[in-house]
C-alpha cells in the first residue's frame, strides 16, 4: 500500500512539473541557422549572460512565421525579406532587426553538366539547367531558400516542371544530400553548404550574383492580444544578438576556417 | 571498421549528448505508458465484462484504433494545443507534456487490445469460481487482477516497446528541441538529415537494444505464466 502511495505521489509530482511552464523562450528559426551549429554556439552564451533558456524549433521560414502568427513561439529568426515585411505589416510581428547575412549558391555535380559556371547571371544559370533538363532538387517547403528559388524561376521566365525538377519537401541538408545522391543541382545558403561540405561530392557551380544576397532578420512576435507571448525576453534576445558583442560572436563563428555568417545589425 | 569504432566509442564512452536523449525518450515513454495504464486497464475489464455482441464490436473498434497513424494523432493533438486551438491556453505545444499526451493516446488502444486478447486465453470459469466462493465485486476484480497481472505487465511492456520507437508524435508535438524534447527517434531523423551517421547509428543501436530486450522480457514473462498455469 505504501509503495503504491509513493508511486502515485511521484507520478503526480512529475506530471505537474511537466505541465508547469518554466521560463523558456521559444525561437522558431530556419534549418540553416540551427543545423550549421550557429545557434548551438550562440545560445549557451546568451543563456549565461541573461539566464534565459531558449528553445529552438527549426523549420522553414514559412512555417516559422506561421508559428509566430499563431503565437506558438515568441520570436522568429528567418530569411525571406518579402515575407518578413508582410509579417510585420499584418501586425503579427514587431521590432524587426537585421541580424546577419550570407549568400545563396548553386551546388551541382563537379562536372557541371548544364555548364552554369559560364552563366551571365543566376536567372541565366537556372535557364541553362532547365534547358538541359538537368536534375534540380527544390526544397518545396516554403523555406527562405525555396522562396528565393521561386523568385529566380519567375525572373528567368520559366515554370519548372518535369521529371528533372524534384520538389523534395526536405530541410536544407537533406535536399543537399538528395542532390548529392542524384547528381543534381540545388540552391543552398552558403552556411549550410560549408557545414556539410566535407560529406558531399557536390561543388559550387554558380555564385556571386547580387540577386543571391541572403539577409537574416529577427522579429519579436506581437504581444498585443496574446498575453502569453514572452515579449520582454524576446526583446532581450533581439538586443543581445544585434549588440556589438553578439555581432562579434557571429563573425567569429567559423567552420574549417571559413566564416559562415556576417553580422549586419545597425 | 572506422565507422563501427566511432559508433561503439559513442555508446560506451557514455557520450553526454546521447544519454541525455536516451533518458528523455525513456522518461517520456514511461509517463505515457503510466497514464495510458490508468485508462487502458479498466477499459480492458469493461470490454471483457460487457455482453457478447457489444464486446465483439468494442474489440473490433479498439483493434482498429491500434493502427492509428502517429502523424494523424500528432496532427489532431497539434490542432488542439496550438495557441489557436481550443486548448491553446495550456501552452503545451513544443513541451514534453505535449509528447506525453500524444503518446498516451497512441498507447491506450495498443495496451487495451493486448490485454483483452490475453483475457480470452485465461480460464473463463475464473469469474464463476470466484463468485461461487462468495467473493464480492471488489474481490472478484482484485482476484482477476492477481490472476492476470503478468499478462498486464506484458501488455504494458509491449506498449512501451511500441511507443519508444514512434517518431511522428514526438516530432510534431515536441518540436525536436535540444535537451528538452529531443528523443531518440527525432534525433536519429535530424542527425541523418545532417549526414551525421555515426551519431544516428549509435542512437539507432541503443533504440534497437531497448526494443529487443523489452520483447525478450515479455517472452520470459509469458513463459513463466505458462508454467505457472500448468501447476
Amino acid at each position: 500500500m505504501k509503495i503504491r502511495r509513493i508511486l502515485i505521489a511521484l507520478l503526480l509530482f512529475v506530471s505537474f512539473s511537466i505541465l508547469s511552464q518554466e521560463d523558456r523562450l521559444k525561437l522558431a528559426t530556419t534549418t540553416s541557422t540551427e543545423n550549421s551549429g550557429l545557434l548551438d554556439y550562440l545560445l549557451p552564451i546568451f543563456e549565461k549572460d541573461t539566464g534565459i533558456k531558449v528553445d529552438v524549433i527549426s523549420v522553414g521560414t514559412g512555417k516559422a512565421l506561421k508559428l509566430g502568427e499563431n503565437g506558438d513561439v515568441d520570436v522568429v529568426l528567418v530569411h525571406a525579406r518579402s515575407l518578413e515585411d508582410k509579417f510585420v505589416q499584418d501586425g503579427y510581428g514587431v521590432d524587426r532587426k537585421d541580424v546577419m547575412y550570407n549568400d545563396f549558391i548553386i551546388l551541382g555535380p563537379k562536372k557541371d553538366p548544364a555548364k552554369i559556371k559560364k552563366a551571365k547571371n543566376v536567372s541565366d544559370a537556372f535557364k541553362k539547367i532547365a534547358n538541359k533538363k538537368a536534375v534540380f532538387i527544390s526544397r518545396g517547403d516554403k523555406s527562405g531558400t525555396h522562396i528565393k528559388e521561386l523568385e529566380i524561376w519567375e525572373k528567368s521566365g520559366i515554370k519548372p516542371k518535369g521529371k528533372w525538377y524534384k520538389e523534395s519537401g526536405l530541410g536544407m541538408e537533406e535536399a543537399i544530400n538528395m542532390a548529392n545522391n542524384e547528381l543534381g543541382y540545388v540552391l543552398s545558403d552558403r552556411g549550410t553548404y560549408l557545414s556539410v561540405k566535407s560529406k558531399i561530392d557536390l561543388a559550387i557551380c554558380y555564385e556571386g550574383d547580387k540577386e543571391l544576397f541572403n539577409p537574416y532578420g529577427i522579429i519579436a512576435v506581437n504581444p498585443a492580444n496574446k498575453d502569453y507571448i514572452k515579449y520582454d525576453e524576446a526583446m532581450k534576445l533581439i538586443e543581445w544578438i544585434t549588440s556589438e558583442n553578439g555581432q562579434k560572436l557571429i563573425n567569429d563563428f567559423k567552420i574549417e576556417g571559413e566564416q559562415l555568417f556576417f553580422g549586419s545589425a545597425k | 571498421m572506422d565507422l563501427l569504432q566511432k559508433i561503439f566509442y559513442l555508446i560506451f564512452s557514455f557520450d553526454r549528448d546521447i544519454y541525455q536523449i536516451v533518458l528523455t525518450s525513456l522518461g517520456l515513454t514511461f509517463f505515457s505508458i503510466s497514464f495510458a495504464t490508468v485508462i487502458a486497464v479498466p477499459l480492458a475489464f469493461i470490454i471483457d465484462f460487457s455482453n457478447y455482441k457489444i464486446k465483439k464490436f468494442l474489440i473490433a473498434f479498439i483493434n482498429s484504433l491500434t493502427s492509428l497513424p502517429t502523424v494523424v494523432i500528432g496532427l489532431i493533438v497539434y490542432s488542439f494545443i496550438s495557441r489557436k486551438g481550443i486548448l491553446g491556453f495550456t501552452g503545451l505545444l513544443f513541451t514534453p507534456g505535449a509528447i506525453v499526451i500524444g503518446q498516451t493516446i497512441l498507447a491506450i488502444p495498443i495496451i487495451t487490445s493486448t490485454i483483452v486478447a490475453g483475457f480470452s486465453k485465461i480460464d473463463s470459469k475464473l469469474y464463476e469460481t470466484l463468485k461461487t466462493l462468495g467473493a464480492d465485486k471488489r474481490q472478484i476484480f482484485l482476484g482477476i487482477i492477481s490472476e492476470t497481472k503478468i499478462l498486464i505487465v506484458a501488455a504494458l511492456l509491449f506498449g512501451f516497446g511500441r511507443i519508444i520507437g514512434e517518431v511522428g508524435v514526438s516530432m510534431m508535438l515536441g518540436g525536436n528541441i535540444k535537451r528538452y524534447t529531443r528523443t531518440m527517434t527525432t534525433a536519429i531523423a535530424l542527425e541523418t538529415s545532417k549526414g551525421e551517421f555515426e551519431f544516428a547509428l549509435a542512437l539507432g543501436i541503443i533504440l534497437l537494444l531497448i526494443a529487443l530486450s523489452i520483447n525478450f522480457i515479455i517472452h520470459l514473462f509469458l513463459k513463466r505464466e505458462d508454467k505457472w498455469k500448468r501447476i
